[in-house]
């Protein structure tokens, strides 16, 4: 009888223990310390470690997108190769080569499982010898711009009644939106949003009251503080977020209208002849065109490498690259985009076509890279054998089958659009999983090298091409994608 | 002085290990000529018996991406199965003449085809076939409808068919190529066209 007592007592702690660790650990894991990188051609994400209380963070990753790269690791040292340029790093020691020439990386270089890590104070010194230009780096925030990739916010503030702020900006912006008691936070994660001229600027108006410019860990966020509640419209294509302050009366007359659009709805493209960026939300703006989201899947990754490309290149690795430029092309043309892996990580073809079905998502694009063949082919699904659908449940196998038709019309524009650009593209049905498992229009591109051979799979001129045809592509069909939904 | 049961005794030993040594060089050798006699043996040949007959085989071109028929003359036995792994194994040892314009390794080979009413057909293949594959979604699609279109069109009455890999089912061909359900022949018909 005691000895019942005191296993359960024990499993009581276990599960008490287990329920104070379980927040603790999801805090942790929503800590996770990132480095965002904006360069003209892509904008990305890298996880940062801490070793010795110091940051460091992936060369090999930093470098990939924006170029073809390579690295060795033989004992203590570690090389790496960007297009023609080569450096030399050693474990443990703060110095490295770079064309040859000493460089001080502040700290000493980690090599953890042949990957080479540098600390993130000497990125600023560092990347400028391998890229040939220079960088702005913001150490504190974690957010690295190479070339002229920032964006400046300017502040028009419109005092009326009611009074409304406008962020104008140079590019589209897509930042996550929430409302607070007064404040209303922008948080910009992938756009390259950087401080107005001075970090708080202050406002002569009773409502909207202050601006606030703060960057933290890979993110920018812009803070607008009021005595009232705020809501913010986008206008002129994306480049302008009209913040507008509710009057107190209409937000107790009519409390569901009060709040935040989400940013989902922002035009993609710019309006035409808006010289008015917006009117004002009592004036019931007119509805703008929903953002269409598209899901794009790097295939393969973590233990499943795909094909050998070369002895070194694996294809995981081309997929990622590739689908980092679709993504920015994507959202340069207006689209959000979900890209199911950011990273070398491990997904079951399930958990592809589950990821895509949940998020609901207006196209399944998925990459692939082949050493054989020249420049693209593209692929919708090749149904396999299945009985009728029974009840109101579609078969797993045969999921694509009411999407198929328009997803054979997106193939067909992407090969259009990719032989536009020179590519030799085919287009045919494949057996290709999980492309008849999503729900939504789906094709998937293999990438096949170019003129120059296998070294055009990790060429950025050469991906960036293919995924600018491939993003036209998609745009040519937001109509149809869009119905589909 | 060395004692004389000593001295007989490593005698005794001595001649044991170099019986044992010249037993392991022969069994070593016996070994080796096994192995080779196994690798000549592959690709299968050819049925010695059966009357010629003409067949059209559909041969992956991977510089075009499409299957082109192809008429040719191979001995078939009168059994529908056989025929049908007889037919898959002259279009295999097209796919393994040197340079052909789909290759596939040497050890490739179908262990069987089984044949199953209504209008089923199950391709075994062997390991090497699958294992030894280029990985590419487009040199795996075309060995797939290669291997369909072949057998539907020249063994009449097959609707649908499975592909194993030593008799199991398998998730891809390399990498790529699905395995893992029942291929639809109008369906890759039609993709082929």
């Amino acid at each position: 009888m005691e000895e019942s007592v005191t296993a359960t007592h024990r499993i009581l702690a276990v599960l008490l223990a287990g329920a104070m660790l379980l927040p603790a650990a999801a805090s942790t894991a929503g800590d996770d310390k990132q480095l965002s990188v904006y360069a003209p051609i892509a904008t990305y994400s890298l996880p940062v470690i801490e070793r010795a209380g110091r940051d460091y963070v992936g060369l090999l990753e930093i470098l990939e997108p924006l170029g073809r790269v390579s690295s060795q690791a033989i004992g203590t040292h570690w090389k790496i190769r960007y297009n023609n340029l080569e450096g030399e790093f050693v474990a443990g020691k703060p110095r490295c080569k770079v064309r040859g020439r000493e460089c001080d990386l502040a700290a000493p270089f980690l090599l953890e499982n042949e990957r080479g890590y540098v600390p993130i104070a000497a990125l600023g010194s560092l990347l400028p010898r391998f890229l040939g230009r220079g960088v702005d780096f913001h150490e504190t925030g974690r957010r690295l711009f190479i070339g002229e990739a920032g964006i400046r916010p300017s502040f028009q503030l419109e005092a009326g009644a009611p009074p409304r702020l406008l962020l104008n900006f140079a590019a589209p912006v897509n930042p996550t939106i929430s409302n607070e008691p007064g404040r209303l936070r922008m948080v910009f994660k992938r756009d390259p949003v950087v401080s107005p001229p001075s970090a708080s600027t202050a406002f002569d108006n009773k409502a909207i009251t202050q601006a606030t410019f703060s960057e933290a860990n890979g993110l920018a966020e812009l803070d607008v503080t009021a005595t009232t509640p705020l809501m913010a419209t986008f206008s002129n294509g994306g480049k302008t977020i009209v913040v507008a302050s509710i009057p107190a009366a209409s937000v107790s007359a009519a409390p569901a209208t009060a709040g935040v659009r989400p940013p989902a709805p922002r035009p993609a493209a710019p309006a035409q002849g808006n010289s008015t960026p917006v009117s004002a939300p009592s004036q019931s703006p007119a509805p703008a065109p929903r953002r269409l989201l598209a899901v794009v899947d790097p295939a393969h990754g973590g233990g499943e490498r795909g094909a050998a490309l070369t002895d070194s290149l694996a294809e995981k690795d081309v997929t990622l690259g590739f689908a980092r430029l679709l993504r920015h092309e994507l959202e340069l043309r207006g689209f959000a985009v979900q890209l199911l892996r950011d990273s070398d990580s491990t997904l079951a073809l399930d958990q592809r076509a589950g990821a895509a079905n949940t998020a609901k998502a207006a196209i399944y694009i998925c990459l692939h890279a082949a050493s054989q063949g020249s420049g693209a082919n593209v692929y919708t699904a090749l149904l396999p054998h299945e009985g009728p659908a029974k009840g109101v449940f579609q078969p797993w196998n045969t999921a694509q089958a009411p999407a198929l038709p328009v997803s054979n019309a997106v193939a067909a524009a992407i090969q259009t659009s990719l032989q536009k650009k020179q590519f030799a593209a085919h287009i045919s049905p494949a057996s290709l999983r999980p492309l008849n498992n999503v729900l939504m229009p789906a094709v998937a591109v293999e990438l096949a090298p170019g003129p120059s051979g296998i070294s055009d799979l990790t060429s950025a001129s050469y991906q960036q091409q293919a995924a600018a045809a491939i993003a036209d592509a998609v745009v040519s069909m937001r109509d149809q994608l869009g119905a589909q939904r | 002085m060395i004692p004389r049961h000593l001295v007989i005794g490593v005698a005794v030993m001595l001649v044991i290990v170099v019986a044992m040594g010249v037993y392991a060089r022969r069994m070593r050798r016996q070994a080796r000529e096994v192995e080779a006699s196994a690798a000549s043996a592959l690709p299968v040949a050819p049925p010695a018996s059966g009357p010629t007959e003409t067949v059209t085989l559909y041969v992956a071109d991977d510089a075009s991406g499409t299957l082109r028929g192809r008429p040719a003359q191979i001995p078939l036995p009168s059994g529908r199965q056989q025929r049908a792994e007889e037919l898959l194994r002259a279009l295999l040892r097209v796919y393994q003449q040197p340079g052909a314009v789909h290759p596939l390794s040497a050890a490739s080979d179908i262990r069987s085809i089984f044949l199953v009413n209504p209008g089923a057909a199950v391709i075994d293949l062997n390991a090497a076939f699958a294992d030894e594959h280029r990985s590419g979604i487009l040199s795996e699609q075309l060995t797939v409808n290669s291997l369909v279109e072949t057998l539907a069109v020249n063994v009449p009455g097959i609707q649908r068919v499975r592909i194993l890999v030593e008799g199991k089912t398998r998730d891809t061909l390399a990498g790529h190529a699905d395995l893992s359900d029942w291929f639809d022949v109008a369906t890759v018909e039609q993709a082929g066209n």
